[in-house]
């Protein structure tokens, strides 16, 4: 098992490198020049050359990126030009609170689709199979961050029941007040993942379901509930690892705009500021930290299919 | 020589046979239906509705601003108190639009990199390595970065989604084009002496088609609901012409007292890609049945 993890981890080494190489020329597509920005309207050419000087910027780009490179092999990823602290400061005071966000939706997101989808399955063609299907389409259709407004316009303001924005941190104000302010911005997330989840597990267990193993169990007198439950989801079980994959990548993608919707202080927030106000260093690190994210996530899912799937094997 | 043109002339008395088979499927298939009915009617409401109306999407009349929906303005107005009806309608032209010339970049841009990857094997690592860095990055950051290095337009919203959602494409005619170069008829062709571009324009191409097309159609149907996005994170296309998205983003903060002027380019958002994913749906199960998920 170790074993793997490292396997994995020294592959994913040349994909990471390229992900921060593509962070890296993203960033200096964009034109503007941050030492104007820092130095402000009023300074004369030579502060902002000074600036210039002191980031490094007045190098060529080839040196600048080797030298970023070299940086983070070290674990240091800069300072932030704007905000008055590291990269990695500012990513880490953030992150608990996109990580909540994304854990959270995760815990609604599953057991609801799958729930679902094994529902659909069984019962084909009637309402809940159709139900799902409607569900599964909605959540491709509808921008994510209107449902929101509207949300925050019915449920905070004409309501009253949850707060319309902020971040009530788990430690400092406990879980009730933790929960209420992501509970919103969590199930809007999740509202529109579940039908994918849902659609994807109950073809998974429509391949299932008709196979000769599941005649067998309830031949012998196997109660339909451990039929479905058992026999037939155990089986299931591998695709739905792989679409809860790919749903915590959307998630995470979505919060970048689900935080601006509920001003939630999450990096998803961070990155479209640091985007705006082009602060290189900032969009770089937080680049890499979703591409990296991204990596760890497809690793995760690779030895969940291990422990669900013994027939699975890398070798 | 006649031999072999006789020959060549069957399998394309085949493949016609196939598409009006394929064409009478797909009028027979109720999403696929359904789908191009919402679509229709919005481009038709887009770009012919303005012209009935004829009021300007950017004329203001203060003393008109925040009126509810009425028979007068049946969606009521905005902040500067034009008709939301007519933003709407115009709002269509820009963001379909962009939803359309993402689909067809991101469909070029995606077909040359996922058929060179696919059939220049030396060169499939790099190029499929790149698209998946590309892809670790959630494609609304992609679109974000780009959208921000090139200013606020319609056209680098163009070019920012279509960057964002080449891998997509490219995986789709990559996978297609290994599929294909495998075939035999490939390997007559190569041995009759037909040049790689030879191969690629006849032979590889077009059975790339449907699923591409397929894909095309979401990529289409996400463009739109990112133009939106964008426009609510400030980087779309810029005031006062009207997008479905900026008009959103413009009556966001009005949204308590006059609901309105965000509700219905939601609707309008929310239909468009709900008609290009039932289209999508549809073509799916026709074109490109291995895929099939329903049953």
């Amino acid at each position: 098992m170790l074993r793997i993890v490292v396997i994995r981890l020294i592959q994913a080494i040349p994909v990471l490198l390229l992900i921060a190489v593509m962070a890296f020329i993203l960033m200096h597509l964009i034109p503007g020049d941050p030492a104007v920005v820092i130095a402000g309207a009023d300074a004369g050419p030579a502060a902002v050359e000074r600036i210039r000087h002191e980031l490094g910027l007045d190098r060529p780009i080839l040196e600048q990126l080797l030298s970023w490179l070299v940086n983070l092999g070290t674990g240091d990823f800069g300072r932030s030009l704007v905000l008055n602290q590291t990269v990695l400061s500012a990513v880490g005071e953030r992150l608990p609170v996109t990580m909540s966000l994304a854990m959270l939706s995760l815990a609604i997101t599953l057991p609801v689709g799958v729930f679902l989808g094994i529902l659909a399955a069984y019962f084909r063609g009637s309402w809940i199979d159709a139900a799902v299907m409607t569900l599964a389409l909605v959540g491709v259709s509808v921008p994510a961050f209107w449902i929101g407004i509207l949300s925050v316009i019915l449920f905070s303001v004409t309501l009253g029941w949850f707060p319309s924005a902020g971040y009530a941190p788990l430690l400092a104000n406990g879980p009730g007040a933790w929960l209420s302010s992501l509970i919103q911005p969590a199930f809007i997330l999740s509202l529109f993942q579940i039908g994918f989840l849902a659609r994807m597990t109950r073809s998974g267990m429509l391949d299932v379901l008709d196979q000769d193993f599941i005649r067998t169990a309830r031949a012998k007198g196997v109660s339909e509930w451990r039929t479905v439950g058992r026999h037939a989801f155990r089986n299931a079980l591998v695709g739905v690892v792989t679409v809860a994959g790919i749903i915590l990548s959307l998630l995470i993608g979505g919060s970048v705009v689900i935080e601006q919707v509920f001003a939630l202080p999450g990096i998803g927030r961070l990155v479209v500021q640091a985007i705006l106000a082009r602060d290189y260093p900032l969009i770089q690190g937080t680049m890499l930290l979703f591409g990296f994210a991204f990596v760890v996530i497809n690793i995760c899912v690779d030895l969940i299919y291990l422990w669900v799937d013994p027939r699975v094997r890398y070798d | 020589m006649t031999d072999l043109a006789l020959g060549s002339n069957r399998p394309l008395e085949l493949a016609e046979r196939r598409r009006f088979l394929a064409l009478r499927k797909l009028a027979a298939h109720r999403s696929f239906k359904i789908g191009l009915l919402i679509v229709s009617v919005l481009v038709l409401a887009a770009f012919i509705g303005p012209w009935l109306t004829g009021i300007d999407p950017t004329s203001m009349r203060i003393r008109n601003k925040f009126k509810p929906p009425s028979d007068q303005f049946l969606m009521g107005t905005d902040n500067y108190g034009r008709d939301v009806l007519t933003r709407v309608l115009y709002g269509g032209q820009l963001s379909l639009g962009i939803g359309f010339f993402v689909a067809l970049l991101s469909g070029i841009a995606g077909t040359i990199v996922g058929v060179v990857a696919g059939h220049f094997r030396a060169l499939d690592a790099y190029l499929m390595r790149v698209m998946d860095a590309l892809l670790a990055f959630p494609a609304i950051l992609v679109a974000i970065g780009i959208g921000a290095a090139l200013g606020p337009q319609a056209t680098s919203i163009v070019v920012a989604l279509a960057v964002a959602y080449v891998p997509r494409t490219a995986r789709v005619v990559r996978a297609s084009t290994l599929v294909i170069r495998e075939m035999e008829y490939i390997e007559a062709a190569r041995v009759s002496g037909a040049s790689n571009l030879r191969i690629i324009v006849k032979h590889i191409l077009p059975n790339c088609l449907g699923p591409l097309t397929v894909q095309l159609t979401f990529v289409f149907a996400y463009a739109i609901l990112a133009e939106a996005a964008l426009s609510f994170l400030g980087i779309g296309p810029p005031p006062p012409a009207p997008s479905w998205g900026n008009i959103i983003a413009e009556g966001r903060d009005h949204a308590v007292e006059a609901w309105w002027i965000m509700l219905f380019p939601g609707i309008a958002i929310s239909l468009a890609a709900l008609g290009m994913n039932l289209l999508g749906d549809g073509l799916r199960d026709v074109l490109d049945p291995r895929l099939k998920i329903e049953s």
